[in-house]
C-alpha cells in the first residue's frame, strides 16, 4: 500500500513538474502580446491586401496616402508603390517623423498605414502610429493587415512592389 | 497504471490507442494540437535558397572583427537575421546562446545579422543579451541576396558544404530547428 501511495504521489509530482516545465517553455517562446501592439487596432480599421491592391489601381483624388511605419531597411528592399517611409512607429523619433509628414493634411484625408516587419501580434510599430494619427484627429485611417510579414503576405502573393528609398 | 487515472487529462480515445498508433504522425499531430503546442504552428520553410549555395558576404562585426561567411565552411551555420524591434527575434536569442555553448565544439556556428537601421540599438541589445556569437549589421543589399529579408525573424541553416538546408521564417518552433541541425553536427 505504501509503495502504491509513493508511486502515485511520485507520478503526480512528475506530472505537475512536466506541466510546469511545458508552461514555462511555452511562455518563453510565445510571450504575451505587448501593450500597444497591432492587436490594439480595431478590426473595422483593418484593410486586407486585396482591397489595398484594388485601391492602388484607382485614379481618383481620394486615393489614400500610404505610409510605411516600420524599418527603413525593409522599405528599401521592397515597398508598396507610391508609399512613403514615415519612420518606425515604435520609436519617438519615428512618431515625430510621422507627425511632421501628416500635420498639414486635412483630417479627412484617407491614410493607410502598413509595416509587415514581423507577425501581426508582434508588430511594435503599427499600434503607436495608428494611435498618433487618431490623436491628431485623422478619422479615415486604415491599417494594412499582414498576418505574417510583408514578404509572405504582400510580395510573395504577387502584389506590386518597388525598391529603393 | 491505475495511479495515472484522474491525473492525466488525456482523452480516453487517445489513452486507448494501441502502442503502434502512438508512433503515427497523425496521432502525434493531434496530441500536439490538443496540448496547445505546435508542430502545426511552425511556418513552412521557404524554398528560394533551399539546397543552393548560401550567398557569400564579408562584413565587419560588432566587435570590429572581419566576418566572412566562407571562413565557416566545414561548420554548420545558423545565420539569423534579427532586429531590436523584433520581439520574436529576442525570444530566440537565449536559446541561440545556449546552442552556441552546447554545440559549438561539435561544429555549430551561429551568426547574427542585425537589420536595424541604427547600429547603436543593435550594439546595445548585443551586450544586453550577452550574445556569444558574431553579429554584423545587414543592409538592403545583403537582404536582397538572401531572397529579400521582408519580415523577421529569418534564419538559414547552412551545412558544412555551404548549402542552405532549411530556412525558417517567422516565429518558429525552436525544437524543430534543433532537431534539424543536430544530425549535421559532428558526433
Amino acid at each position: 500500500m505504501k509503495i502504491c501511495l509513493v508511486g502515485r504521489s511520485g507520478i503526480a509530482a512528475f506530472l505537475a513538474f512536466a506541466f510546469l516545465s511545458l508552461s514555462v517553455q511555452l511562455r518563453a517562446q510565445f510571450t504575451p502580446v505587448p501593450a500597444g501592439s497591432a492587436f490594439s487596432i480595431p478590426e473595422a480599421q483593418l484593410l486586407q491586401p486585396v482591397a489595398l491592391a484594388q485601391l492602388l489601381q484607382t485614379t481618383n483624388k481620394d486615393k489614400p496616402l500610404i505610409l510605411q511605419v516600420g524599418s527603413h531597411m525593409l522599405f528599401a528592399q521592397a515597398h508598396i508603390p507610391e508609399s512613403e517611409y514615415a519612420g518606425p512607429g515604435s520609436q519617438p523619433a519615428g512618431i515625430e517623423q510621422l507627425q511632421n509628414r501628416v500635420n498639414a493634411l486635412p483630417r479627412k484625408k484617407p491614410i493607410v498605414l502598413y509595416c509587415g516587419c514581423c507577425p501581426w501580434n508582434r508588430c511594435p510599430n503599427l499600434g503607436p502610429a495608428f494611435a498618433k494619427l487618431r490623436e491628431m484627429g485623422f478619422a479615415n485611417v486604415k491599417v494594412l493587415y499582414l498576418a505574417n510579414n510583408f514578404g509572405a503576405d504582400w510580395a510573395d502573393k504577387g502584389f506590386p512592389v518597388e525598391r529603393g528609398n | 497504471m491505475s495511479g495515472l487515472r484522474g491525473v492525466l487529462a488525456i482523452p480516453s480515445f487517445i489513452r486507448a490507442a494501441p502502442r503502434t498508433l502512438w508512433r503515427s504522425s497523425a496521432l502525434k499531430l493531434l496530441l500536439c494540437l490538443f496540448v496547445g503546442t505546435s508542430a502545426a504552428q511552425t511556418p513552412k520553410a521557404a524554398t528560394s535558397l533551399l539546397h543552393k549555395e548560401a550567398p557569400e558576404f564579408v562584413r565587419i562585426d560588432l566587435e570590429n572583427r572581419r566576418l566572412d561567411l566562407r571562413a565557416y565552411k566545414g561548420k554548420v551555420v545558423l545565420l539569423d537575421f534579427w532586429a531590436t524591434w523584433c520581439a520574436s527575434c529576442q525570444i530566440e536569442m537565449p536559446r541561440f546562446v545556449a546552442w552556441q555553448t552546447q554545440y559549438g565544439s561539435r561544429g555549430l556556428q551561429i551568426i547574427g545579422i542585425s537589420m536595424d537601421d541604427d547600429p547603436a540599438l543593435a550594439r546595445k541589445l548585443y551586450k544586453k543579451m550577452k550574445l556569444n556569437y558574431p553579429v554584423a549589421m545587414g543592409d538592403e543589399k545583403l537582404g536582397q541576396i538572401y531572397g529579400g529579408v521582408l519580415g523577421l525573424p529569418l534564419t538559414f541553416l547552412i551545412d558544412g558544404q555551404g548549402k542552405v538546408q532549411a530556412q525558417y521564417q517567422g516565429e518558429t518552433d525552436l525544437n524543430l530547428i534543433e532537431e534539424q541541425f543536430k544530425p549535421l553536427l559532428r558526433p
